[in-house]
């Protein structure tokens, strides 16, 4: 905190790019996955799911990466900035830098070749053709290094590193484009090259889109825009090659993946079904269907037991060998399109928006994975494009998170099919429970909803109102089934219909106190008394038409904020009914901080997103940041913060009570802050990679049977807390384990303050611990003056260690006493061993 | 990975009639038997002794009916003109019945003969009945007045000349043998005591009396009148404790259930209304083909006879109850084996194996999965599911559109099925509920078959039959905008009077409510 609080802005999860650029690959001992994100390349854990490393160094997007086939532990990544990156991942260096000097569009590794790697690279700058170059690499000293030694092995190649593969043994490399295949032996320095005749059944044309070589046999697979995949043999010969044909997917085949002996080869398209195709014609092929996003990219781990898919989404699905769904690495899922806008979970904190096709996404911003998925639709969706498919437009919590709002609909050509369903937590299951659904609650597109969110009063003071484009808003009220045999205790029902001159709804927003509600009808905006339902006045600013508008809080709960599409910033005071103050700014986010009285608001001007802070008292901006971003910023949203920061400067008051987050056009979540994203990281996390390639000895076995208690504790209690801090298990623990034996003090010391921190703490005493408590009475006597001898050493030492330990309770609860005691009966032999 | 997910069938909230135990109960009743008589059908009685028969009197005759008889058992048509009222006696050997030509008899069950005749009144006695000691009778007629009889020497022993006009109901108390009632078409019901000269209470109903009941207990007193069911409460004076208003025409006649929980009402509406007698509100109701004049209920509620304007008797009889039991035991295996392995608690070094639950899905959902639209389509339009739940057709056929292969699942058919699809077609696309998606497929359909129009003339039937329905919906949808019309410039006129800015976004906010329940 006291580094000079420069607010920068910071990427945070998502992205446009993300994964796909290129396929992940496995460490060789499958424990690892490297994945390519961005500039950045990313080390996940298979077995956690957990993100160990963030490795960048890259000044543009990475193309490729490949492991070191020569070692290991090291890796390569290509990048458009023109450099190859070699990496020793496990600890995240960068040993070395190759400057090629042109763009790199994709990286091959194959492991017959001394020290050089293929690239392609475009012929002339920054525009196809493209060519596909050996690049030696260099073992000169140092760690920025030029590699000049480039020799052209095919030219005209696409740009795509699905398009080119190595053959066995690095013997030849297979090349397709458009609607041709090109083989190239390296021995022989000959290209072999194979037309296929350009042909469109039913909507597919047949050019390529993929290509992979068998590891044992030569063979090639090719994968085609029209669904089928071709197996090339004897294409040694220029006349007798042949070809056998495979046909399963409707569309195209994004990605082909040989096993590691060649007996069975991967397909995935956009029908998010991995498909398993045996080698010999005599099996059946299989399928794992329902994957949730088209495929991307397939690959495999060098031990061929397990395989790994990329989504479209960003999401990384780990398949076991089995063919069955293992793990899946998500963060935010990317969708095509943000409808619901951000929201936060007043619950969990998490932000909610699109996820998957019908499914609302909960996304931990702490640690950058989805919380769970809620699938709102319920309805399969099908892989298939060109079909209108029921999509989540509208999404509004109510009740600190007891209820929720959704509103799907389905683009029709006559008419839009629409349902309101609400939602209410379970606190058992700790999950949403479907409680009203509602058929065409509009006759038309629902274009904004917002629930009268009270502190003190009881539920049935819930109300929701939706505005429609049928140029009414509707107001939703909670209704209490009187028959004592109806299932559910409540449901929700229309109670009011407003409209205002024949407009069009187009916002609404209540006040802070529930008492007002104001709703934009296109040019104006009408402010209705929400207990009888009258209109009590109206704003106009005309021109341009009301794009948001929100209602101050706190000590400016008079103000109402108004944006208009025309580029006005309105603030009109409720209680002069007059304008207060407007502003010329093209705004195209606004948004109120729940906890604090100021609004943010994002302008666009062409290529330039900046960021406006204010209180509606003022017509001053408190904070001004110029060029946020060069991308049109879509949403915005205040995430609270679970304690105010401490702020440095006046500047940055906003700041304390929320974090601000925004999602660009291309769905990369950014916020502004004073520490950047390495530094956010949890040390925790870092760590991982350590203690998991550490051998299993009796210690690390007691340690880890004791790490996982804790958890074991919070399910079994239940108590509807959703732990949403990440929870450093033990930090006294860690820092025993990580600092060097010479500088901590003598062992006999630090035992019982270890076993301290083993200790369980008071609250989950246990009804068993109870029972307990009276047969160790008996026990008491005699362990009576051993402890205080002990207390009184212990406060007799120096307390810097102590400090340094940092959370170490100073006294003990008669609990934990019990406890000590306890475990002082327990057998400590083992530790003789050592 | 996600599990398949099936297809989601919308379930729509039933409208009118919920699913209670009382209609479970009062439909639990076979087909009506119909039996014609010679007239209306003034009354029904039931004979309080088993085997249950009853007399309906009709015309000039009174019939006695077997419990599962369709022809009369026995027939006593003594009488010049209309007989009127055949009651039963306490102990069902005696019957006691009035005439247009003012003289009441008393027929013995066995013979057939009049045993008694009692003479007195100059105009049609309608109204005859025992009270509840068996050695009197009560009646009342067209001559305003109301008398008692002695049976054993067949004089009369007293007589009421207090009503002004026509006296056509009346009930004897069961528990007081000195009590009885008279309601009358001078909007009041007057209640006797033998011992007293006079009336010992007068209940003003407000409407012509049409039909009496006094509960078992004889504290409660119904009296039905112009469309309105009252309820007096005759031990606080004859307060009124509620007035029912759920017919549309005359309410005829009253009942009630063996239980004496229910009761049930009959009106020239054609409806049967039951009501709860703890909360008076219609729990069921009954329509038949004609105005309701009379209507019985056999104790036990085994069978409700329902006499009409048209003289016809609508006998339902109840369902025997289905044995569960008997029908649904299947031979299980032993105890022993049943058990078998399920007793036994893993101890701790035990591997646990749990079995994946399988999700069973339907036939069209496994079709779906596969991706064969019209095998799927096919699937649903199976009779079961496309006459029973034609939701789920309709639902898969949803599915198809969404995933775009509607039209292929639909073109390729031959004549059979495209006559079964139109069938379909035809039938649901007026429920509101289907209306959206049907369209589409008839659309479809039309577009794709367009070529074999003429070929077919059962195909060709079914495109008329289409097109007549959709016709048909269309005016009607042209009706309901008219009201619509008509209702908002009633609105507008209603709004005018208290002048605010904001009625008018008010009204159109109803007005919208009105139009959307209407499409709906």
């Amino acid at each position: 905190m006291v580094a000079p609080a420069a607010l920068r802005v910071v990427r945070c999860g998502g992205g446009g790019r993300g994964h796909l650029g290129t396929s992940a690959v496995f460490s060789s001992d499958s424990k690892y996955l490297l994945c390519a994100s961005g500039d950045f390349v990313k080390v996940y854990s298979v077995a956690t799911e957990e993100t160990l490393r963030l490795m960048g160094g890259h000044a543009d997007q990475v193309t490729g990466i490949q492991l070191n086939p020569h070692n290991h532990m090291q890796l390569y990544s290509s990048s458009l900035d023109g450099s190859i990156k070699l990496w020793d991942f496990m600890d995240g260096i960068a040993i070395k830098t190759f400057t090629v000097g042109s763009k790199l569009l994709a990286l091959y590794a194959p492991p017959d070749f001394e020290d050089s790697v293929f690239v392609v690279i475009p012929k002339s700058a920054d525009r196809a053709p493209f060519q596909l170059v050996s690049v030696k690499l260099t073992k000169a000293a140092g760690q920025d290094v030029e590699a000049k030694e480039l020799s052209v092995v095919l030219s005209g190649v696409d740009a795509s590193p699905k398009c080119i593969a190595f053959g066995r043994e690095g013997k030849y490399v297979a090349s397709v484009k458009q609607f041709e295949l090109c083989v190239y032996f390296f021995k022989k320095k000959l290209a072999q090259r194979f037309s296929l005749r350009s042909s469109k059944a039913n909507g597919g044309s047949n050019c390529f889109t993929c290509v992979t070589c068998h590891p044992r046999e030569d063979c090639i697979a090719t994968g085609h825009a029209d669904g089928k995949i071709r197996i090339w043999r004897n294409f040694h010969h220029r006349k007798d090659y042949t070809y056998s044909t495979l046909h399963w997917h409707h569309d195209i085949v994004k990605d082909l993946a040989y096993s590691v002996e060649g007996t069975y080869l991967l397909s995935g398209g956009i029908e998010a079904v991995l498909v398993v195709w045996p080698s010999e014609s005599d099996c059946q092929r299989d399928f794992l269907p329902r994957l949730g996003s088209p495929i991307e990219h397939i690959s495999m781990s060098a031990d061929g037991s397990q395989c790994c898919t990329l989504h479209t989404d960003n999401r990384i699905t780990i398949i076991s060998s089995n063919l069955r769904f293992s793990k899946s690495i998500q963060g935010l899922i990317k969708s095509a399109n943000i409808k619901t806008g951000l929201v936060v979970d007043p619950r969990t904190k998490a932000l909610v928006l699109n996820g998957e096709p019908g499914h609302l996404q909960f996304y931990c911003l702490q640690t950058d994975q989805q919380l769970f998925s809620l699938d709102i639709v319920q309805r399969e969706y099908v892989h298939q494009a060109g079909l209108h498919q029921t999509d989540l437009v509208k999404v509004a919590f109510g009740a600190q998170g007891k209820w929720l709002a959704t509103v799907e609909e389905r683009e029709d050509a006559t008419n839009p099919e629409l349902q309101l369903k609400l939602w209410f937590y379970n606190e058992k299951t700790q999950s949403f429970k479907l409680n009203t659904r509602i058929n065409t609650p509009h006759e038309d597109h629902i274009t904004d909803m917002c629930f009268r969110e009270m502190d003190e009063l009881e539920d049935d003071a819930l109300i929701l109102v939706t505005t429609g484009k049928d140029r009414v808003f509707k107001v939703w009220l909670m209704v209490e089934d009187t028959d004592p045999e109806a299932q559910q205790r409540v449901s929700w029902s229309c109670d009011f219909v407003g409209s205002y001159h024949n407009y069009q709804a187009t916002n609404c927003c209540f006040s802070e106190d529930g008492s007002l509600l104001a709703v934009s009808f296109e040019e104006a905006v009408t402010v209705w008394d929400s207990v009888t339902w009258d209109l009590k006045c109206t704003f106009c600013r005309p021109p341009g038409k009301i794009k948001n508008i929100c209602f101050g809080r706190l000590t400016c709960s008079k103000y109402l904020i108004g944006a208009t599409d025309y580029g006005f910033l309105c603030c009109w005071n409720l209680l002069s009914c007059a304008l207060e103050w407007s502003a010329h700014l093209n705004i195209s986010v606004l948004q109120p901080d729940p906890l604090s009285e100021y609004i943010a608001a994002v302008s666009w001007l062409p290529r330039e997103s900046s960021l406006f802070v204010f209180k509606p008292n003022e017509a001053q901006p408190v904070y001004i940041q110029r060029n946020l971003c060069q991308q049109k910023i879509q949403l915005a949203a205040f995430v609270p913060r679970d304690e105010p920061e401490m702020v440095s400067s006046e500047k940055y008051l906003w700041l304390r009570r929320s974090q601000l987050f925004f999602l660009t056009e291309t769905q990369e979540l950014m916020t502004l802050s004073t520490k950047s994203l390495e530094e956010r990281l949890t040390p925790a996390s870092k760590q991982l990679a350590v203690e998991e390639s550490l051998p299993v000895t009796p210690f690390s076995l007691l340690l880890g049977k004791h790490r996982r208690h804790p958890s074991q504790e919070d399910t079994d209690l239940g108590n509807g807390v959703v732990q949403n801090k990440h929870k450093q298990e033990s930090p006294a623990v860690r820092e025993l384990l990580h600092t060097p034996a010479h500088v901590l003090p003598s062992a006999s010391f630090l035992c019982s303050m270890f076993i301290n921190s083993l200790l369980i703490s008071k609250e989950n005493k246990s009804a068993k611990e109870v029972a307990d408590e009276v047969e160790m009475e008996s026990e008491q006597a005699e362990d009576d003056s051993d402890e205080e001898g002990d207390e009184t050493e212990m406060e007799q030492d120096d307390p810097s260690p102590m400090e340094s330990l940092g959370e170490l309770p100073c006294k003990l609860s008669k609990a934990q006493e019990r406890e000590l005691r306890k475990i002082r009966k327990m057998d400590y032999s083992w530790i003789a061993a050592f | 990975m996600a599990a398949y997910k099936p297809v989601v069938v919308q379930v729509v909230p039933k409208l009118g009639e919920r699913i209670t135990q009382d209609t479970v109960y009062w439909r639990g009743y076979k087909t009506p038997v119909q039996i014609k008589e010679f007239g209306a059908v003034n009354k029904i009685d039931f004979s309080p002794v088993a085997p249950y028969n009853y007399a309906v009197t009709a015309s000039s005759r009174i019939h006695i009916y077997g419990r599962y008889s369709q022809e009369p058992i026995k027939t006593f048509s003594r009488f010049k003109d209309a007989a009127y009222c055949a009651t039963y006696r306490d102990d069902g050997n005696l019957i006691v019945a009035g005439s247009e030509e003012g003289s009441i008899r008393l027929f013995d069950v066995s013979g057939r003969a009049p045993l008694r005749q009692f003479d007195g009144h100059t105009k049609p006695v309608h109204v005859v009945g025992f009270l509840s000691d068996k050695y009197r009778v009560f009646s009342a007629g067209d001559d305003y007045a109301s008398s008692l009889w002695d049976i054993p020497s067949s004089t009369e022993i007293i007589s009421y000349n207090e009503h002004t006009d026509y006296v056509r109901c009346g009930c004897a108390s069961k528990v007081n043998a000195d009590v009885f009632i008279t309601g009358s078409y001078d909007h009041t019901v007057k209640l006797f005591d033998t011992r007293v000269k006079n009336s010992v209470m007068t209940i003003e109903h407000g409407q012509p009396v049409e039909s009496v009941l006094l509960f078992p207990s004889g504290g409660l007193l119904v009296s039905a009148g112009g469309r309105y069911v009252k309820v007096w409460d005759v031990l606080k004076g004859g307060q009124l404790l509620v007035s029912l208003k759920n017919h549309h025409k005359t309410v005829t006649c009253l009942c009630l259930n063996s239980s004496g929980q229910r009761l049930l009402s009959g009106s020239l509406d054609r409806h049967v209304k039951i009501y709860s007698t703890t909360s008076y509100k219609v729990v069921h109701s009954f329509n038949y083909a004609t105005s309701v004049l009379s209507l019985a209920l056999s104790p036990e509620d085994e069978t409700i006879v329902v006499g009409m304007t048209n003289g016809v008797l609508n006998v339902k009889h109840r369902k025997p109850e289905v044995r569960k039991e008997k029908t649904a035991k299947k031979r299980q295996p032993a105890y022993r084996t049943y058990v078998k392995g399920r007793t036994y608690m893993p101890k701790q070094e035990d591997f646990c194996v749990s079995k994946p639950v399988k999700h069973v899905l339907r036939k069209y959902d496994k079709l779906l999965k596969s991706f064969q639209s019209s095998k799927a389509l096919d699937a649903v339009l199976e009779p079961p599911i496309r006459l029973h739940t034609p939701e789920v057709t309709v639902a898969v056929m949803q599915e198809l559109h969404r995933r775009g292969t509607l039209r292929s699942a639909l073109a390729g058919r031959d004549e059979k099925q495209i006559d079964l699809l139109l069938t379909f077609v035809a039938r649901r696309v007026i429920d509101p509920r289907f209306t959206s998606i049907l369209v589409t497929v008839a659309d479809i359909i039309t577009d794709i078959y367009q070529p074999v129009v003429g070929q077919s003339a059962v195909v060709d039937r079914q495109f008329l039959k289409l097109q007549k329905a959709i016709g048909k919906e269309i005016d009607y949808q042209e009706e309901l905008l008219e009201v619509l019309g008509m209702m908002d410039t009633l609105f507008a006129t209603f709004t005018r009077k208290r002048v605010t800015c904001l009625e008018e976004s008010k009204s159109n906010g109803l007005g919208e409510t009105t139009e959307t329940s209407m499409n709906n």
